[in-house]
């Protein structure tokens, strides 16, 4: 098997060791990237999901006015404003942050954690309001503070319901994490468009790297589909 | 107002552009969202194959990765149809493939995709009697589609459509990266050539903005009217 693909290597132009090695730091970047920004965006929402079903409006309201403005907004506008927003910022090139914000790298997390942020914080807030008023009604007769209902009930009913939206947050932001190329990032896009570039052959350039994409996508369908039938195997039917 | 620096007209300019993408390929992406929903409902198994193919092929690939692939290779299958055509029937055929028809077919394609799910869903919920009672009377296929299922469905189809519009709008932004003038990428070279990113990104973000804000009304608007026949629970 080496020997058979060693061979096709040699006779192949385009994925040389070389391009196969560019694209794999590409799918490093792109993972780095997508789980970066999930993961800190997942942080930050839940504390916002929480504040968003506060019912005072000085709370809940500027949060709802984050998540409108960055769902409502193309995330590529968000990132060129940050990407290019930051180097103006007056000062700026004299601090510590430069020298964080001069690559790419981190403009890019940052437009796309803020960016997952508003969306996961909509998606778990609406797992949230949809708990049960009888299940809340319960857990205060039993003399359960507002700290306790939120971890042993609100929270883990509402990631029940929340992990079917979530999981096409997360393959969005696989699709999604594709134009950080654009601010000269070489993730797996930026890879395939170096390629591209160099030999001009954009059905093997892009077709390849699709199909890497179309494989991490099955591996995260995959992923959350276990996930969720962890999560709800007490659905599940007792001879089964 | 602000001062746009002479940039105004041609970032309005962008804007229909912007508009006009967006409006083809809704149009491009409902037609193939009905194909693909009749063929996964068909009882054709190459056909319903075909469509759970395109749906999960679309799905899973980035929507920038398709367009480059659309735009770098449309070109070469274009030259080289056109030279093939000329060699065998001397017919002269060549167009260039621009970035605004791979635009529209890539935004089209992979809204095709999402529209097929939601038409999909929309037709299995008309209820069965109802198609039934139209086949009774002696409705033909194409009058029980026109007139019964089409209209029923159409009630449940709206939402998702109205989810799949919202997203389809920005994903026209990235046009403006395969090299298409809209507004994106007006805004990008009069950041770049002014140095002053937040005075053109802001307004333009605000466009889109207020472009989803009126198609959420717009859509609210239809779907109370899709919905005069059934009586809601307030």
């Amino acid at each position: 098997m080496p020997d058979f693909i060693s061979q096709w290597l040699n006779q192949n132009d385009i994925f040389t060791v070389i391009t196969l090695m560019e694209y794999w730091s590409g799918l490093v970047t792109t993972v780095q990237l997508v789980f970066l920004s999930l993961l800190i965006g997942l942080v930050i929402a839940l504390p916002l999901a929480i504040l968003r079903t506060v019912r005072n409006p000085f709370v809940s309201g500027p949060i709802w006015v984050y998540t409108y403005l960055f769902r409502g907004t193309p995330l590529l506008i968000q990132l060129y404003i940050i990407y290019y927003g930051v180097a103006q910022i007056p000062g700026i090139q004299e601090t510590f942050w430069w020298t964080v914000f001069r690559e790419p790298f981190y403009p890019a997390l940052l437009a796309f954690t803020l960016n997952t942020a508003a969306y996961t914080t909509e998606i778990v807030r609406g797992a949230i309001i949809a708990t049960p008023m009888g299940e809340i009604e319960a857990a205060k007769a039993y003399g359960m503070s507002w700290m306790l209902r939120m971890r042993r009930l609100i929270l883990p009913n509402a990631a029940r319901r929340a992990v079917q939206a979530y999981s096409n947050e997360v393959i969005f932001m696989l699709h999604a994490s594709a134009i950080a190329s654009v601010v000269t990032m070489v993730d797996l896009t930026g890879a395939a468009r170096n390629i591209y570039a160099r030999t001009y052959a954009p059905f093997d350039a892009f077709i390849f790297v699709a199909l890497i994409y179309l494989m991490l996508t099955f591996i995260l369908v995959f992923v959350f589909r276990k996930l969720e039938n962890h999560l709800l195997r007490h659905q599940r039917p007792a001879n089964s | 107002m602000i001062d746009l620096k002479g940039y105004g007209p041609e970032l309005l300019a962008g804007a229909m552009v912007t508009m006009e993408l967006a409006f083809l390929s809704l149009a491009l992406a409902l037609v193939l969202g009905l194909l693909g929903a009749s063929a996964k409902l068909s009882d054709n198994r190459p056909l319903r194959t075909m469509a759970t193919v395109y749906t999960t092929c679309i799905r899973g690939v980035p929507d920038i990765v398709m367009m480059m692939l659309f735009y770098y290779g449309g070109q070469l299958v274009v030259n080289s149809l056109s030279d093939v055509l000329w060699e065998a029937y001397e017919v002269d055929f060549f167009f260039q493939f621009d970035p605004f028809i791979s635009g529209v077919v890539t935004i089209g394609l992979i809204f095709g995709a999402y529209m097929t799910e939601t038409f999909r869903g929309a037709f299995l919920a008309v209820d069965t009697g109802q198609i039934e009672a139209a086949r009774a009377y002696g409705f033909s296929r194409w009058h029980t589609f026109r007139r019964v299922i089409f209209p029923q469905m159409l009630r449940h189809a709206l939402p998702g459509i109205g989810n799949n519009w919202q997203v389809l709008l920005k994903t026209t932004a990235l046009v403006s990266i395969i090299g298409l003038t809209d507004m994106v990428r007006v805004a990008e070279e009069a950041a770049k050539a002014e140095r002053m990113p937040f005075h053109f990104f802001i307004p333009v973000a605000f466009v889109y903005l207020s472009l989803t804000a009126v198609s959420e009304l717009f859509i609210k608007w239809l779907d109370i009217r899709a919905n005069v026949g059934v009586v809601q629970r307030s």
